[in-house]
């Protein structure tokens, strides 16, 4: 037996290829590589100019995702404009020449690439994961180090299977309590921000432990790992756990029968050991938070929802405010919202919409409010639909569409108009982020739905008494 | 890559922290698929009002900006989206350097990887080049040192590797393209411990 480790450093070892010389980081091994149409086209055609090949295309997948149109138009898909559609027809042909599948418009498999890796299985405890795109920390909740990386980093995927890294220091970020009714993992994570800073993590791989992490069922693990990033480290991990295991068995790259007990007992062996020491420690209590709102342009910038917005601290909270046409010393509670949006890879699974349709079952939206419900992918789409949630969406006034990034990134068309305020299920609120002006609260999927209710931001809290 | 060694230039200076790369470029313009010609996309919703004019008043715009290769930003620059756009867009439009009291970890990667150097100072000396827009200074890869405009000198770090990527504009592919029989090794090793310890 060594030294007792984390589960961060257990996934390290296992994958250091080539160890850290005087002159160079370590060489780490990827196990799985995810890409998509907006950040891979110029990594390809770095292959080409370089005369290189795909190293393993059987450890590769694609999706298209981020500017894809979620509208159809006589059957057709709407897309926006030449551009974005030539960067999934980029993407058919690099995956064709390669030999990497891909998962289509309108395949039974596409989707969001963060919701696609977990429900297909591709995503597992102790791999390493990387994909162009910085919420790829998602994948984390599986007890995965998985993270974003920048295109000339996605070609040296593409044609060693590796890259170089600088080991990061770890975070273990203990969270106590128990989160209230109508309070989900989508407000913790706006709570753990809000506390330590958008800079928190930098450097850091974060792991959430405790009583309230081991309570949070797989989705809303991702939603907690999904927005490290935005507490500024790369990565988050949760140890996996007979949670874990329970959503994996019988997904379609899970091997099953002894395949699988093999698996689950080499899983069990990857959370931190007892006495492994993190480079830094925080602590966070959950019972005490309410539903949370953002008032400002970065993800720190938060309040509950029944609190004053606080008076800005500095010149960039005076500018935020400025940009939000927000009031410091009132709750945000009755702020008119133009647009809701229920979507994206923070809330887009089949059990934020089941959330959402909670809240609206029954009601109708306000007419002034524009809600639109875009599932993560076509899986949840279908088991949205096998549930009768679209219809439950429709009937309250919402659009149903189809799967993609849409409005969390505005790339498609989908978009807000200069001032228009959206409560929105995505995890960035920065300037223009939803649209050129646009102005974006932050929230969970409950109170999104309930502000769609009241045309306001609103406490989802009286809508969901029975 | 071209080497970088050594970089004298006029400053821009914008101070806001937090700057991300939804600001630097706005995701509209990553409907491409070629890295150049982001230049002019560059703060697009900074640079230019609604109707599309240039913003006088933005520090980019300003006449004696012009030709400037050294940007001085705000703390935790480059936060948010991992898009290598970010970087590609700073160096179509002429940027070679960026100087911050704090450079966010993807985006410092990126940067380096595309020839854009990361300077991070210490404050005090970040604060002496915020109140001299326009100064002459310059950056030394090699030393790790910037001059600053009063006479002094301030010094940052790079990592070694990052370091001597800049110097010899051989970057991370071409180390591990000569890793290729560890790499086998760690795979034929790992396929049948299915990647777990
Ligand atoms: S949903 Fe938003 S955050 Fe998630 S991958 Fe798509 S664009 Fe990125």
């Amino acid at each position: 037996m060594g030294p007792p480790r984390t589960l961060f450093d257990k996934i390290w070892d296992a994958h250091e290829a080539v160890p850290a010389g005087p002159d160079h980081p370590a060489v780490i091994y990827v196990d799985t590589h995810l890409i998509h149409e907006v950040t891979s086209p110029q990594a390809f055609a770095l292959l080409r100019e370089r005369g290189l090949r795909v190293r393993r295309p059987d450890r590769t997948w694609a999706t298209v995702d981020h500017s894809i149109p979620t509208r159809f138009v006589e059957g057709r898909p709407a897309f926006l404009n030449r551009a974005t559609r030539n960067q999934v027809e980029t993407l058919e042909r690099n995956c064709g020449e390669h030999g990497i599948p891909l998962f289509r418009m309108g395949d039974p498999g596409q989707g969001i690439v963060h919701v696609i890796g977990p429900e297909l299985g591709l995503t597992q405890p102790g791999r390493t994961i990387v994909c162009g795109d910085s919420h790829t920390s998602t994948h984390g909740a599986f007890g995965a180090w998985a993270f974003g990386i920048g295109t000339t980093e996605v070609a040296q995927v593409l044609a060693t299977q590796c890259l170089l890294q600088e080991r990061p220091r770890t975070l273990g970020i203990e969270i106590s309590g128990r989160l209230g009714a109508g309070v989900s993992a989508k407000d913790l994570i706006l709570g753990v921000i809000r506390r330590f800073g958008v800079a928190a993590g930098r450097g850091h791989v974060i792991e959430y432990r405790g009583a309230a992490v081991r309570a949070l069922d797989m989705e809303a693990r991702m939603t907690l790992c999904n927005m490290s990033i935005e507490a500024g480290a790369r990565a988050g991990l949760i140890a996996p756990d007979e949670t874990t295991f329970a959503y994996l068995e019988g997904k379609e790259h899970v091997p099953s029968g002894d395949g699988f007990a093999g698996l689950v007992a080499r899983w069990s062996r990857l959370p931190t050991d007892e006495g492994a020491a993190f480079d830094r420690v925080l602590s966070f209590d959950a019972g005490s938070l309410e539903p949370m709102v953002t008032w400002g342009t970065n993800p720190g910038m938060s309040c509950g929802i029944s609190e004053a917005v606080p008076a800005p601290a500095d010149a960039e909270e005076r500018a935020a405010l400025d940009y939000m046409g927000i009031e410091a010393g009132r709750p945000l509670l009755g702020r008119p919202a133009d647009v809701v949006f229920i979507g994206s890879c923070t809330n887009a699974r089949i059990s934020d919409l089941r959330a959402a349709a909670r809240v609206l079952a029954g009601r109708r939206t306000n007419p002034a409010t524009q809600l639109l419900v875009v599932p993560g992918s076509a899986q949840v789409r279908r088991q949205a639909e096998a549930e009768g949630l679209d219809e439950v969406f429709r009937s309250a006034g919402a659009e149903w569409r189809a799967p993609g990034c849409s409005m969390c990134i505005a790339m498609n068309g989908d978009r807000l108009s200069p001032k228009e305020l959206a409560v929105s299920t995505s995890n960035r609120n920065f300037e223009g982020r939803q649209g050129p002006g646009g102005r974006t609260v932050l929230a969970s999927p409950v109170t999104a739905a309930a502000s769609a209710l009241a045309g306001a931001v609103a406490d989802p809290r009286p809508f969901l008494q029975d | 890559m071209e080497p970088v060694v050594r970089i004298a230039s006029r400053t821009v200076v914008l101070p806001a922290d937090n700057v991300d790369t939804d600001q630097i470029i706005p995701a509209r313009f990553l409907t491409g698929t070629r890295r150049d010609g982001l230049g002019a996309s560059l703060f697009a919703d900074w640079r230019r009002d609604g109707a599309g004019e240039l913003r006088a008043d933005f520090p980019l715009n300003r006449p004696e900006a012009a030709g400037a290769r050294i940007l001085v930003a705000g703390a935790n620059f480059g936060c948010g989206s991992s898009r290598e756009h970010a970087p590609w867009a700073l160096t179509d439009y002429g940027f070679a350097a960026v100087v911050s009291p704090s450079i966010a970890d993807i985006f410092k990667g990126n940067a380096v990887r595309n020839g854009l150097v990361p300077v991070e100072i210490e404050p005090a000396a970040h604060r002496e080049l915020v109140s001299r827009p326009g100064a002459e200074i310059v950056i030394d890869v090699e030393t790790g040192t910037v001059s600053l405009p009063d006479g002094g000198s301030a010094r940052f770090d790079l990592p070694p590797f990052a370091r001597r990527c800049l110097l010899t504009g051989r970057g991370p592919l071409d180390f591990l393209l000569e890793q290729e029989a560890a790499i086998l090794r760690h795979e034929q090793g790992k396929d049948d411990r299915a990647e777990t310890p």
